[in-house]
């Protein structure tokens, strides 16, 4: 313990970290936007090949999930690891080179993606000399994270510490396993699996990437930043315990239920529905847990809008993973498939849950990374609070109505056996829908533009970047 | 599967399952820390952050042990457990073959009805043509257009211009057996200006504004080389599908451009076999709705407001038969984005 009294936390990469989740934010989301739009108003591509939904859907959704929501993680993992372990990050330079490396691999996606150049798996788009970049970069963040581990200070490890820790390690065996492919040139490949088992192995990785990175990692951050706002002690520890080990071994098989009613055997697909059905209350331990924190201090949420982001976002996270169990099931199921309904269900988690608590955090670390004493304008942050809920709400409610609407559609038959609509009726008649949903997203995303702004004055009211000294831990 | 990795997977399955519950029931009660006088844990983090001690909330904890009972039954009622069938018997491809054969008994009444009529009787009893109608909206449309009227590489399907013939009984083996047009590439066979000049004289079979000079050059070449399918006078050949070039109908378009490319590059147009999918009932029902679009006029069934235009392609207005409001609930409406396509050549 000689270096203790002059040990600081190392606050760069987090700095980074933070301004890069805001930046990508706002450009992840102005994607989302313009694609909306283009499902509303075709010509919107302009016939320009770089500018079709085909190619920018993947790079939103790899935008707002690896960028914003991947740079939410670091920048959150490396500041609650830190300050729960009471220890300086392990290795300065390699976390550097996680910032830098990450940085790369999006401008990298943001270059191939509109170029056309795909794997062609969902949420797993990139082409392979990007997955391998991907992969350096996840066991360097490993090493950071868990060498910070390793050397500290306090004996228990926080309970954040467990989520990020399942999250960083899962998301390392996913990406490997599910990125394993044949290169033919530097732009193609072909994966090493085939058929069923092919999209077994996708739809695996796939319902893992939401449920370690963007359900394991955020309630690391959760299990941080709401205690701190609320300033009150977790509600339970045992609940944490509990639904931490539930959560993580339900979650590996819950994949199958991406492919019901497909060529995936059928034993597969039951297996895939009982454990997301056994996944309900794994899941809303999490949202318990945190709202019961809460308790004895709800006056605050009247008068914080920090508190209200992740309080709302646990009420969003519990809403999203009842629907979830209920998707999975194989009768709702047939009628929500290929409907917006899917699309629905994603962004209550992705805008209710995942963007709130990252959004909630940001607002409380920031003024304390970039030495001010608060937010340079809490009316700003009650505002974007209003606008973005109005607006998620509006999301939400228009694709669930098209969805049920359009499934519904797609299964009417006539007496005669035929399908009563075609399937171009059933996008006339969810014009409408898709509407109201570029409006929530327009909202949204005027939401993260104020954020930007209250960022930029923050940063620039903030007398000089604070360098902070790790206290002696309260109980050695 | 092997029963190795049945037992893989059962044992996989039951030892999560089981493993959940002793989570459950080894936290429900045991305390795992002493509390201190605050209830808490005692472990404190980065100054203030603590945990306190609380239960397990007991509704949650009924609601988990509900999820696990549920799916267990299910696990014994249904295919889940690798090889295990569960006590049901239940497959997903008996299931969809039951339903099949249960829709199909109930529909037979309606389709023997229209089973031994012939094609031309058929395209004027509104029953027949309405079902007809649902058949070809379900499946042709998406090429065809609903009304019809096709697309750019898709034939219209209510002008009086047809690739193979449109005798009823041409049109029904068109659609059970499938077509398939080959225009070669002929780029290296007409080489300098070939190309060019060919499209010239093809532009003036049909009266288009062309380049005499080159046209003329063209000529002999046509004759050489294209009459072989389209014929000397360029009016086609039904037997192998070759168009007719005279008429100024286009499948791919004709424009310049357009003619050179297909010269140069040739065409391909696939239209698939459907008598394994539709089955016969079904695909003379398409078109006897078909045959109905090609000649309101004609229709001996009262026609009060049909205007007589049979000059002009059927309207998607006229093409419902005449005199049976009953299907204009069913009509796909003009104003889909197919119908804009319609102007293409």
């Amino acid at each position: 313990m000689q270096d203790v009294a002059v040990e600081t936390y190392n606050d760069k990469v987090v700095r980074q970290f933070t301004i890069a989740t805001i930046v990508w934010g706002v450009v992840g989301m102005a994607v989302g936007l313009l694609i909306a739009a283009q499902l509303a108003w075709p010509s919107l591509n302009f016939d320009i090949p770089w500018l079709t939904y085909s190619r920018l859907r993947p790079l939103h959704t790899n935008a707002v999930i690896f960028a914003f929501g991947g740079c939410g993680l670091f920048a959150t993992s490396y500041y609650v690891v830190q300050r729960t372990c009471q220890v300086r990050l392990f290795g300065d330079k390699a976390a550097a080179f996680t910032f830098w490396g990450w940085q790369l691999v999006i401008v990298l996606a943001a270059v191939t993606l509109p170029l056309g150049l795909t794997q062609g798996k969902e949420y797993a788009e990139l082409i392979w000399p990007i997955d391998l970049l991907i992969a350096a970069v996840w066991v360097t963040y490993a090493v950071v994270f868990f060498g910070t581990i390793a050397k500290r200070r306090i004996r228990h490890i926080y309970v954040a510490n467990w989520f990020f820790g399942a999250f960083i390690l899962t998301v390392a065996v996913l990406h490997i396993v599910n990125s394993l492919a044949i290169p033919v040139s530097w732009t193609e490949s072909y994966p090493v699996y085939s058929g069923a088992v092919d999209a077994m192995v996708q739809w695996w990785y796939g319902h893992n990437a939401v449920g370690f990175f963007l359900t394991a990692g955020f309630l690391g951050i959760m299990y941080y930043y709401v205690p701190k706002q609320a300033e009150r002690p977790i509600y339970s520890y045992r609940l944490s315990v509990v639904h931490f080990w539930a959560l993580i071994s339900v979650y590996m098989w819950a994949g199958p239920h991406h492919l019901h009613y497909t060529a995936l055997p059928d034993w597969v697909q039951s297996l895939g529905m009982v454990f997301s059905l056994i996944l309900l209350a794994p899941s809303w331990g999490g949202m318990i847990n945190g709202i019961m924190t809460l308790s004895g201090a709800w006056q605050k949420l009247r008068t914080d809008p920090i508190l209200k982001f992740l309080i709302v976002s646990l009420s969003f996270y519990g809403m999203s993973t009842f629907e979830g169990p209920m998707m999975s099931i194989k009768t709702v199921n047939s009628l929500s498939h290929y409907t917006d309904w899917t699309i629905g269900h994603v962004h209550s988690g992705a805008l209710g849950w995942v963007a709130f608590i990252t959004i909630g955090a940001i607002y409380n670390m920031l003024p304390r990374l970039f030495g001010a004493e608060r937010m340079y304008s809490i009316k700003a942050i009650d505002l974007h609070f209003w606008i973005a809920t109005i607006g998620i709400v509006l999301y939400i409610a228009a694709m669930w109505i098209a969805g049920v609407m359009q499934g519904l559609m797609w299964r009417a038959t006539n007496p005669d056996g035929t399908l009563t609509y075609t399937f171009i009726e059933s996008l006339r008649e969810t014009w409408p829908y898709y509407v109201t949903r570029f409006v929530g997203g327009l909202m949204f995303l005027s939401g993260m533009l104020l954020m930007a702004w209250n960022a930029w004055k923050t940063c620039a009211s903030g007398r000089e970047i604070p360098q902070v000294r790790v206290p002696l831990p309260a109980h050695a | 599967m092997s029963t190795s990795w049945t037992i893989f997977v059962v044992v996989l399955t039951l030892v999560n399952i089981a493993a959940l519950l002793w989570l459950l029931f080894s936290n429900a009660r045991a305390r795992p820390v002493k509390p201190g006088a605050d209830n808490t844990t005692g472990h404190v983090w980065d100054e203030d952050l603590a945990e306190l001690n609380n239960p397990l909330p007991r509704w949650w904890l009924w609601l988990f042990i509900l999820t696990v009972v549920f799916s267990l039954a299910y696990l014994v009622l249904y295919p889940g457990l690798g090889n295990f069938a569960g006590r049901l018997g239940w497959t997903s491809t008996a299931a969809a073959e039951q339903e099949l054969a249960e829709t199909n008994a109930k529909l037979e009444s309606l389709y023997a009805r229209f089973r031994d009529r012939p094609l031309e009787e058929l395209a004027h009893d509104p029953a027949a043509t309405k079902v007809g109608r649902n058949v070809f909206a379900n499946n042709c449309a998406a090429c065809h257009g609903s009304d019809a009227r096709g697309a750019k590489g898709y034939p219209n399907l209510v002008d009086d211009d047809w690739l193979y013939g449109g005798e009823p009984d041409t049109m029904l083996a068109s659609v059970l057996n499938g077509r398939h047009g080959v225009m070669p590439p002929l780029g290296a066979t007409l080489p300098g200006n070939g190309i060019e000049e060919v499209a010239n004289y093809v532009r003036s079979l049909s009266g288009q504004p062309h380049d005499a000079v080159l046209a003329a050059a063209g000529k002999p070449k046509f004759e050489t080389i294209c009459a072989a399918c389209h014929g000397v006078d360029g009016k086609g050949n039904k037997m192998l599908g070759a168009p007719n070039l005279t008429d100024d109908i286009w499948l791919y378009g004709g424009d310049l451009a357009t003619i050179r490319e297909t010269i140069e590059k040739g065409r391909g147009g696939v239209m698939p076999a459907w008598e394994a999918l539709l089955g016969r009932d079904r695909a003379r029902l398409a078109v006897a709705w078909l045959i109905a679009q090609r000649a309101p006029a004609a229709t001996p069934a009262p026609t009060p407001a049909t205007p007589a235009t049979p000059a002009t392609p059927a309207t998607p207005q006229d093409a419902a038969p005449a005199g049976e409001p009953a299907t204009q609930q069913n009509a796909v409406p003009a104003a889909t984005p197919a119908a804009g396509v319609d102007a293409a050549p």
